[in-house]
């Protein structure tokens, strides 16, 4: 017996599909296609001279060893914002999910920080740690810690991460609340009179019920930090000191719209784009099997 | 407020159209925003009440770099503005884009009503001339690096408030005797690659490029590897390690630093003297960059930053006489002067200077001549200043290099060798590019 709807009309589904199609053909498919194009030429601002190079601008990419550094730049800060931002709002949410008292109020508040744009949430943290300025960074070297995000490498690093992931935890933790509330009361409880305690209900129960959003933002997380983030390094770091927070899109920035170099800025998205679409086809095939859904 | 004075400008552009029928319009796109925007539509308003033949419609454009993207753009979908406003780092840039802008000497020479460069100001005209001397775009807004010093610190640390540190010997010095007497920081600078590396090569009369800092062509190459310029990395270096000069970030970033009065010692644009006076709660003094004495030739004179009008090609006559109209009316002696003692920029012309100083201005202002003495030199082929591709990408290596040199973890002379490597490289991209 047939289960599917079937549309008689030929015409129909092709037109309910088309607003869609077209949106992701003008935002996606066009730029990225003209990316790819311009990735093999060298061209100058005003587009009066434009020539082919063929893979040129990618080797060059690749024998810059800036370059090559920002993607072990690139790979650390996104872990690091993906499993900081991960871990801590669990936990959060985890707590909001047992307060009884005041529930609304803790839930609200932490999702405030959603609505703050990610530039302003660059400014924001780096006034709080601005060297010598910064009410937070004051505080800090008088408790004896030698803080200098501007010359030092780590400090910038633990800054662009903090304000980050800061950013995104309000995101994680409503998808994270949604997910445990999901849960059946029932089942928890089972294993309660079963004599599980809370740890052991969280690690056994919980967690794996919840895998499947955990997996869900995961994902979503490091495309947050891939491609997000960038207005806070512009922001607080500018990719200094060094090169020390200089990510791949900060990259694409600079060549782009610092530098006008249309080239070697479509080559880096070109790069970037097949990065994120391994990234994304790893998650699925090898981690979603072991996703409990 | 900006989008009042904006819709008045507006509505009094629009009413002037009404009133002369046969009027050409001119559109100018700017970066000036806040208290600048509106001393801009000022200037605007009056040019255009002050005849009936043109309108120049200002439009504001955002941030130097999105306006010159924007207008990049637009001239690629064949709809540039007549005039867009360019920070002096994509000078390069706009002048090998052979086709797309029309000289502007070239343009008032045709409209009969010829711009001189020999008006203007020896450093700020050189910038924006091309090899044989003539200029191709329209000097506006140009500040220069000064020497900042708050007169409160020099009294407290036993200075002489009146005899500011003339060399970077004297710098260091008053570097320790500032932080003896328990200041924070001593000296901090804005801008590191603009007024370390661009600044300092001019004033002590050194090459930072080849090929004349690369007003003599586009093989031009990064030539800082160079002694003075190890000496004064390490020097900074030093300090830095005494704990005498705070790195404070890029561009105005380290500002604060000073104006918040942590910093004893300051070297930034001169530009920034209104805000100064605005925020710092202390006395300040306003003095010549500092050198090292024993360099021959110097101090020679300052490079220029800021902005400065580019007009594009393939507009009609009507419109050239226009714009050659608007240039001539914004420099001259009284506009010049009166742009320059309403923003900190310089005055663009000799004569805008000279009413100014006639004007008793500068008595009134102490220091405020500084910039302009420090520009108005006969420039030599190592201080007319930087015509060089990819510009701000090379700043931001400059900067890097220099954050990993003042930390310690790398040496100057390493660190000088990465910024001419990597720079080099951007410069034969550039290079192949605009063939």
């Amino acid at each position: 017996m047939e289960k599917r709807v079937v549309f008689s009309h030929k015409t129909l589904p092709y037109l309910l599909l088309a607003p869609q199609l077209a949106i992701t053909i003008v935002f996606f498919f066009l730029p990225a296609g003209q990316a790819m194009w311009q990735s093999f030429r060298l061209e100058d601002p005003f587009g009066l001279s434009s020539q082919f190079v063929g893979l040129a601008n990618f080797a060059e990419l690749f024998a810059n060893p800036d370059y090559v550094n920002s993607f072990k730049v690139t790979a650390y800060f996104s872990i690091l914002v993906a499993v900081l931002g991960l871990t801590i709002s669990l936990l959060l949410a985890v707590m909001a999910d047992r307060v009884i008292r005041g529930a609304a109020v803790y839930k609200t508040l932490l999702i405030w920080p959603y609505a703050v744009a990610t530039a302003v949430a660059g400014v924001l943290w780096l006034f709080l740690f601005s060297p010598s300025v910064g009410i937070l960074a004051v505080y800090l070297v008088e408790a004896g810690i030698a803080w200098n995000p501007r010359l030092d490498g780590a400090d910038a690093m633990a800054l662009v991460v903090l304000a980050s992931v800061w950013k995104q935890i309000s995101y994680n933790f409503l998808f994270f609340l949604a997910g445990l509330q999901a849960i059946p009361r029932s089942l928890i409880e089972a294993a309660a009179i079963d004599g599980a305690g809370p740890g052991r209900r969280f690690w056994t129960i919980v967690f794996p019920l919840l895998s499947p959003t955990t997996f869900f933002l995961l994902v979503v997380n490091v495309i947050y930090a891939f491609f997000d983030t960038f207005a806070i390094i512009d922001i607080m770091t500018q990719g200094g000191p060094g090169t020390s927070t200089s990510i791949l899109v900060y990259k694409v920035y600079n060549a782009g719209f610092k530098g006008l170099d249309i080239g070697s800025s479509a080559a880096q998205s070109v790069i970037l784009m097949i990065i994120v679409i391994l990234l994304t086809v790893a998650q699925f095939r090898y981690i979603d099997r072991k996703v409990n859904y | 407020m900006r989008a009042t004075i904006f819709a008045l400008s507006l509505a009094g552009a629009m009413a002037s159209m009404g009133s002369a029928q046969a009027a050409t319009d001119i559109n100018f796109w700017h970066s000036m925003q806040g208290a600048l925007g509106d001393r801009v539509n000022a200037l605007v308003d009056e040019f255009n009440k002050s005849q009936s033949d043109y309108v120049i419609h200002a439009v504001y454009k955002g941030t130097y770099g999105e306006s010159m993207n924007a207008g990049i753009a637009a001239f690629r979908g064949g709809n540039a503005p007549d005039i867009l406003q360019v920070f002096e780092v994509g000078t390069a840039t706009m002048m090998y884009a052979k086709g797309a802008i029309q000289p502007i000497q070239e343009m008032s020479e045709k409209a009969g009503d010829p711009i001189n460069p020999d008006d203007f100001l020896g450093a700020v005209a050189s910038y924006y001339s091309s090899p044989d001397g003539k200029l191709v775009s329209m000097p506006f807004n140009s500040s220069t690096p000064v020497f900042y010093y708050n007169k409160d610190a020099f009294k407290k640390a036993g200075l002489d408030t009146e005899k500011p540190p003339k060399t970077w010997e004297e710098v260091a010095e008053a570097g320790k005797k500032l932080r003896a007497a328990g200041l924070e920081c001593g000296y901090t600078t804005s801008w590191p690659a603009w007024i370390q590396l661009e600044t300092f090569g001019a004033w002590h009369n050194t090459p930072y490029a080849t090929k004349d800092n690369g007003f003599g062509g586009l093989d031009a190459r990064l030539d800082i590897n160079k002694p003075l310029y190890v000496r004064h990395m390490t020097f900074l270096a030093n300090m830095s390690k005494e704990g005498t000069f705070t790195y404070g970030g890029r561009g105005d970033a380290p500002n604060a630093l000073f104006t918040s009065g942590k910093c004893g010692m300051f070297t930034g644009s001169s530009g920034n003297r209104a805000n100064i006076i605005k925020t710092g709660k202390f006395e300040f003094g306003t003095s010549t960059l500092p050198y090292y004495s024993d360099v021959k030739g110097a101090p020679q004179n300052t490079i220029i930053g800021g902005a400065s009008l580019w007009v594009f090609a393939k507009k009609s006559p009507e419109v050239y006489k226009g714009v050659t109209k608007f240039f001539k009316f914004i420099s001259s002696p009284e506009k010049a002067a009166e742009w320059h003692q309403g923003t900190g920029y310089v005055p663009v012309t000799k004569a805008g200077f000279e009413l100014t100083q006639k004007s008793g201005f500068y008595e009134k202002n102490p220091g405020s001549d500084v910039a302009v003495k420090q520009l108005d030199a006969t420039t030599t082929k190592n201080s007319r200043g930087i015509r060089l591709g990819y510009l701000p990408q090379i700043r931001d290596i400059e900067d890097g290099e220099m954050e990993r040199i003042f930390a310690g973890t790398t040496t100057p002379q390493a660190g000088l060798e990465t910024m001419v490597k990597r720079g080099n490289e951007l410069l034969e991209r550039f290079e192949k590019s605009a063939k």
